[in-house]
């Protein structure tokens, strides 16, 4: 298939969800579960889709866990986005140049 | 030029500077994937955004199916038309149809803490100037993470493949620290997201997000409703 009609469902799509809402819709969500539904998604979608393929994104398993490791930290101390990312970045390189 | 448009684009430079390395990690980790810098820097400016972007490359490389790239993007931006919502509400008057339509197109997590943080009702010019400035860092963001797999050594591309990730756990830990609600969701996922890696390896890495996720949000939803108060404060 052709890549350009991947992006173009891509886009169309993210762009539709964005759109709708901002454009159209003025009522309030009432639904309890719904709501908290749409809460706690954002996490579950980047829980799933950072473990377990976190532990291969630099290609070698040892320095991915090593910088994911830092990550954690640093995130558990509340840390700026970038810096935890870049440190995790920094850490795998590092700890590549060692073994 | 518009002071409002000058004022927005001084409140997207931070947001720029942070897109810029995280759209670095996306441009090297889709060209590593087998994509160009043209397909990739098309994605970028075409979606404005980090989960869905690196998801849809998956699926673009495993060949998968236009609808469960349509569904996977559905479910992980749901989040957006939470935001729009909210926006929505906070719009100044001169927000006509056309100019709902274009800033549609630039709203972010960033986007929306900053937009959402501000005292004032929001004006298209504002929105205009910060989406501008945060599209730019993260459009040339990828270009360079892109173009730097053959120039930049192995080492440090394969390095920089976790960079995505790793904004990834500073973005749900944080809160799971607070909160034992979404700890459980966070865990939970994972977990179902480890059976889909090893055990249910026929089922697609799209798919198996969309499942991850949606159980153990609907579990997280059924045990720990959420108050109604949380959507209020977001709202201010």
């Amino acid at each position: 298939m052709s890549i350009a009609i991947y992006i173009a469902v891509m886009a169309g799509v993210t762009y539709l969800i964005r759109m709708i809402p901002l454009t159209f819709f003025r009522r309030k969500i009432k639904s309890r579960f719904f709501k908290s539904l749409l809460y706690y998604i954002p996490y579950a979608v980047l829980s799933a889709m950072t473990i377990p393929a976190i532990f291969y994104s630099t290609g070698d398993m040892v320095t991915s866990v090593v910088g994911t490791v830092i990550a954690v930290i640093l995130a558990y101390f509340n840390l700026p986005l970038i810096v935890v990312a870049l440190a995790a970045a920094a850490t795998a390189f590092l700890t590549g140049l060692i073994i | 030029m518009n002071l409002n448009f000058r004022k927005g684009m001084f409140h997207g430079l931070p947001i720029a500077l942070g897109y810029l390395s995280v759209s670095f990690g996306f441009g090297i980790m889709a060209v590593k994937s087998g994509l160009s810098v043209f397909a990739s820097a098309m994605i970028s400016v075409t979606n404005l955004t980090s989960a869905g972007q690196v998801a849809g490359v998956g699926i673009i490389v495993a060949g998968g199916t236009l609808f469960e790239m349509a569904l996977t993007q559905l479910i992980i931006n749901l989040r957006y038309s939470l935001m729009s919502l909210s926006l929505s509400q906070k719009l100044s008057p001169e927000f006509t149809l056309r100019h709902r339509l274009m800033v549609s197109y630039g709203i972010t997590d960033e986007i929306f803490a900053v937009a959402s943080a501000q005292p004032c009702l929001l004006t298209p010019s504002y929105m205009y100037g910060m989406i501008l400035v945060a599209f730019l860092g993260w459009v040339s963001g990828t270009v360079l993470g892109a173009s730097a797999g053959e120039i930049l050594p192995k080492e440090v591309t394969d390095a920089m493949g976790i960079v995505l990730y790793g904004m990834f756990l500073a973005i749900i830990i944080p809160p799971s620290r607070k909160q034992k609600s979404v700890l459980f969701t966070v865990v939970l996922s994972a977990l179902i997201s480890i059976l889909f890696r090893y055990v249910f390896t026929d089922i697609s890495s799209g798919f198996a997000i969309i499942i991850s996720a949606l159980v153990s949000a609907s579990v997280g939803a059924l045990l720990f409703p959420v108050k109604d108060d949380e959507e209020e404060v977001q709202k201010q």
